[in-house]
């Protein structure tokens, strides 16, 4: 949108050009607001999502049916239909529970991103740090996290801070590694060019380096929200008044146990996940408008 | 002829790196002009060490001997002092054509608004603006190297350094792409130094070209061209420009056999 202020349309090549390079060129890019969209562009989608929906229907399928001809008790293990059935008739109880979850897993992620991204940068100013901060970074992750849960509640009691803290642990580590793996890929010889143009270092950091890492960072970021309500979750079996992990708790604990919602609620995290999964590839797509459209 | 400051002089310029097997001379006592306005070439198979010489006129790396004098000075930190053009076009993928070529002028402090707008009439004067808002990965290999040019040219300094611009495209692309790079010089005036191996290329668009031989890095020979311009096809078919390009091939073979490992070796 920003362009349009410039009139380029009623520009045209110059006469006396040779043109030859410009009849190798793919035509005039066209940047109309949303691109890549389009009958065409739904019908890939569509045909992105069909097969591994259909893998996901025949499952349920085959579950519903063993289910129901071998007659399994429903407390050991309800079919599709059960679950669905008693997870909606439940909403009332499960919708505040996804609020409270989601919730931390959110702000988890984003104090995630901060740690992350501030550690990745620290280790790529700084290079003496590089040698001792990335090792002691790796090792990190050697730590069980779910054994420091019980600690973290410990230290910061039973509300939403040391969820945050939980989750941040578990997904900070790939936004970092792929953060510094993109920073130290930067292009040299644009790196030298903007140096012969008195570029600083923060100028080439905002510049060439961190646009340049983006799509690492990305990948990281990707693996990363994969972990954000599980962590969640764990967190909150520890101790927690509300949220997902304690309608698990409580419906296992239920007596008879509640086999039905344990495994709604699963499902629902699954489907949670995947939205904040999408979520983050629709802002990477939209931080990126640079990269081709597949 | 040429003026009493030239813009670029390099006076015994000596590049030694300390190796774990000893010292190895990249460069060795290089003597080159380059006048007001002039067009010069530096040749040399790969090796040789024109790239050593070029990150040190840029300003990237530092001379261990001899003395650099970019109009008239010798400055202590030469970033900034001269325009670079590296050997890959080093476009920004994030930025659209027309921001690439305005990259100096943001780095200076120039808003982006203000730098587009001094950017545009560049882009039309040389045939470029129904690229402007294109990104890089929509260009050939032949225009990401005029954007690339242009980007070079936008602050105005008065000397260029092209580090073998041309070196990765095809024959025919190449050959529009020196004609073209012939005509925007004309029109801007400024000094320009090149870094090639390829001797028509060196041919058509020089004043005057320095023969580079290998391991040390020394200038062997120097060849004025004096040819009309612009040196299309129908001039690169005369004998005069033939003649030219004879002498220059002659003198690139004698720089080679002058490094005897080499003609051992490669012979």
């Amino acid at each position: 949108m920003l362009y349009h202020e410039w009139g380029m349309t009623s520009l045209t090549r110059p006469d006396g050009d040779t043109g030859t390079a410009a009849a190798s060129l793919p035509p005039t890019p066209a940047p109309s607001p949303t691109p890549g969209r389009g009958p065409d562009h739904l019908r890939r989608r569509l045909r992105a999502v069909l097969p591994p929906l259909a893998v996901v229907v025949v499952c349920l399928a085959i579950w519903q049916l063993f289910v129901s001809l071998h007659h399994v008790d429903p407390q050991l293990l309800p079919g599709p239909e059960t679950i669905v059935r008693s997870t909606w008739n439940d909403r009332v109880d499960i919708w505040p529970a996804i609020g409270v979850t989601t919730e931390e897993a959110v702000l988890g992620m984003m104090l995630a991103i901060v740690v992350g991204a501030a550690t990745a940068i620290a280790i790529d100013t700084f290079r003496p740090v590089r040698g001792s901060l990335y090792p002691l970074i790796v090792a990190s992750q050697t730590v069980p996290i779910i054994a420091l849960a019980p600690l973290v509640l410990v230290w910061w009691g039973f509300g939403l801070l040391p969820k945050i803290v939980l989750v941040a642990l578990f997904s900070f580590f790939p936004i970092s590694v792929g953060l510094v793996q993109g920073l130290a890929s930067a292009d040299p010889d644009a790196m030298n060019l903007l140096r012969t143009m008195r570029a600083g270092r923060l100028q080439l950091l905002m510049r060439v380096r961190l646009p340049g890492a983006l799509p690492q960072f990305f990948t990281g970021l990707k693996i990363s929200v994969t972990y954000a309500y599980s962590a969640a979750i764990v967190a909150e079996f520890v101790g927690a008044q509300q949220g997902l992990g304690v309608y698990m708790t409580t419906a296992i604990r239920a007596a008879p146990i509640r086999t039905d919602l344990v495994l709604g609620a699963v499902f629902v995290i699954a489907v949670l996940t995947i939205t904040l999964f999408g979520l983050v590839g629709l802002v990477e797509r939209l931080s990126m408008p640079w990269r081709p459209k597949r | 002829m040429s003026p009493p400051e030239p813009t670029l002089e390099l006076a015994g310029v000596t590049k030694r790196y300390t190796a774990d097997d000893g010292d190895v001379l990249a460069v060795d006592g290089v003597d080159l002009v380059a006048g007001d306005g002039e067009f010069v070439s530096l040749i040399g198979p790969s090796g040789c060490g024109k790239s050593t010489l070029f990150n040190i006129v840029a300003g990237l790396d530092d001379a261990t001997g001899g003395r650099v004098l970019i109009n008239g000075e010798a400055l202590g930190d030469r970033l900034g002092a001269s325009a670079y053009m590296p050997q890959h076009d080093a476009l920004l993928d994030w930025r659209r054509v027309v921001d690439n070529i305005a990259l100096s002028l943001e780095l200076q402090g120039v808003r982006r608004r203000e730098a587009r707008r001094r950017a545009l009439p560049l882009l039309e004067r040389f045939g470029l603006a129904e690229f402007a808002r294109a990104w890089p990965w929509q260009l050939s290999g032949g225009m990401r190297q005029r954007v690339a040019f242009l980007r070079t040219v936008i602050a105005g300094h008065s000397l260029l350094l092209l580090d073998e611009p041309f070196g990765a495209l095809d024959g025919i692309t190449r050959a529009d792409l020196q004609q073209w790079l012939g005509g925007v010089w004309s029109e801007v005036g400024s000094t320009v130094v090149l870094v090639t191996h390829d001797i028509n290329e060196a041919v058509v668009l020089s004043d005057r070209i320095y023969v580079m031989s290998p391991r040390p890095g020394r200038i062997t020979a120097i060849i004025d061209v004096d040819l009309p311009r612009p040196r299309n096809v129908a001039l690169q078919e005369r004998d005069a420009f033939v003649a030219v390009e004879q002498r220059l091939r002659r003198e690139l073979q004698s720089a080679m056999s002058s490094w005897g490992e080499f003609s051992q070796n490669g012979g």
